[in-house]
C-alpha cells in the first residue's frame, strides 16, 4: 500500500470506485445546489427513490440529470414489508437497468428504524433473485453477519436514526461489526458532520452513504465538501493507525539533557 | 365498455388496449428511461409494454425516478 496516500478506492460486488462517499438526492433547498453539492462531494454512487408518477409531476426529470453521469443506485425507501421492498426492487431495476438495490425495510414511521424480520426475509429473496442488496439495517453485529452470510453485497448499518444528525451512537458496535463482516461496510443514516464521517471511517467502515447532513446544511455545497474531507481524513487515519490511549502522560519531548539547577 | 382498472390506487374507466397506449393517456412517455410498470404486483419489462392488454379490475402500479436518500 502507498504510504503516501490513502486508499480511497472501495470495491462493491466486485465494481471499485473512488470515492467512498454515497450521496443522497433528497431535501437540497433546489436542483442546482443538489447538483454543486453532489459534485463537490466527489461521489460516485448517487441514491434516488421510485415513486409514483404523478398526474402533476409528469416526470421530474432525475434521470436524464444523472444517469449518465453517475451510478444511480435505488432505494426502497418508505417500504414497511418484505413483499413491498422486493416488487419495489423489481421495478428500480426495470426502471435504472440495475440490479443494484439500497435496500430499506421500515419498521415505525417515527423512528425508521429497519424492521429487522422483514429486511432478513427482502434480502435473502433478492439475493436469490440476482440483485446486488445493500441492506440499510441496525448497527447490530448479528443481523449484520447474518446479511452478509445469506449474500449481500455490503452490509450499510446506521449510525443514529435517518435524519437525526446525531452521529455514531455506538462506536463500538460498528468495531465488532468490522471485525466480524469481510463485506463492505457502509455507513447509513445518522451522520451530522464531517467529523462523525471521520470517526465512522477510523472505526474502519469503508464508505458513507448519507444525504440530510449535507442537503439540510447551511450550505450543502461546502458541507459535501466536508464531508469528502472528512471520510478522506478518517481513512488516512485508519490506515495509519491510531496511537494506543493511555490514563497518563508520556512526554513527547525527550528528557534527556534537560537542565537540572 | 365500463371495465375499470386501477392506476397508482385510483380506479379509471378502461380505455386503452395496452400499456404503452395508457401510458401514453398517462402523459408519460415511454420512450424514456427512469419508468416502470407492474400489473398486479409483477413487474412487466419495457419489451412487453406494447403486447401488453389490461382486463376489468386488474391493477396498475406506473412509477418513475425521484429524489431519494
Amino acid at each position: 500500500m502507498d504510504t503516501k496516500v490513502a486508499n480511497n478506492e472501495f470495491t462493491i460486488a466486485g465494481k471499485t470506485f473512488s470515492s467512498r462517499f454515497l450521496i443522497g438526492t433528497s431535501r437540497y433547498p433546489n436542483q442546482q445546489i443538489m447538483m454543486d453539492a453532489i459534485e463537490a462531494s466527489g461521489a460516485e454512487i448517487v441514491t434516488v427513490a421510485v415513486r409514483r408518477v404523478s398526474q402533476d409531476s409528469g416526470g421530474e426529470g432525475l434521470y436524464d440529470l444523472l444517469g449518465d453521469r453517475f451510478h444511480l443506485l435505488p432505494n426502497t425507501a418508505g417500504c414497511f414489508t418484505a413483499r413491498d421492498a422486493v416488487v419495489t426492487a423489481e421495478l428500480a431495476r426495470e426502471a435504472l437497468e440495475t440490479n443494484w438495490i439500497k435496500l430499506e425495510v421500515i419498521g415505525d414511521d417515527e423512528t425508521l428504524f429497519p424492521d429487522v424480520e422483514q429486511l432478513l426475509r427482502a434480502a435473502e429473496e433478492l439475493v436469490n433473485k440476482g440483485f446486488i442488496v445493500l441492506p440499510y439495517c441496525n448497527d447490530d453485529p448479528i443481523t449484520c453477519k447474518k446479511l452478509e452470510d445469506m449474500g449481500c453485497a455490503a452490509v450499510m448499518p446506521l449510525a443514529a436514526p435517518i435524519g437525526s444528525g446525531m452521529g455514531i451512537r455506538n462506536p463500538y458496535n460498528l468495531r465488532i461489526i468490522r471485525e466480524q463482516c469481510s463485506v463492505p461496510i457502509i455507513v447509513d443514516a445518522g451522520v451530522g458532520t464531517a467529523s462523525d464521517a471521520a470517526e465512522a471511517l477510523e472505526l474502519g467502515c469503508d464508505g458513507i452513504l448519507l444525504n440530510t447532513a449535507v442537503a439540510g446544511a447551511r450550505d450543502p455545497v461546502k458541507m459535501a465538501k466536508a464531508m469528502k474531507l472528512g471520510i478522506e481524513a478518517g481513512r488516512y487515519a485508519f490506515e495509519a493507525g491510531r496511537i494506543p490511549r493511555r490514563l497518563y502522560a508520556t512526554a513527547s519531548t525527550p528528557t534527556d539533557g534537560a537542565i537540572e539547577l | 365498455m365500463t371495465d375499470r382498472i386501477s392506476i397508482n390506487g385510483e380506479s379509471k374507466l378502461l380505455s386503452s388496449s395496452t400499456l404503452i397506449e395508457l401510458l401514453e393517456e398517462n402523459g408519460v412517455d415511454s420512450s424514456k428511461g427512469g419508468v416502470a410498470v407492474a400489473l398486479n404486483g409483477e413487474v412487466v419489462p419495457r419489451a412487453d409494454w406494447a403486447q401488453t392488454s389490461m382486463k376489468c379490475d386488474d391493477k396498475v402500479e406506473i412509477v418513475h425516478i425521484v429524489r431519494g436518500g
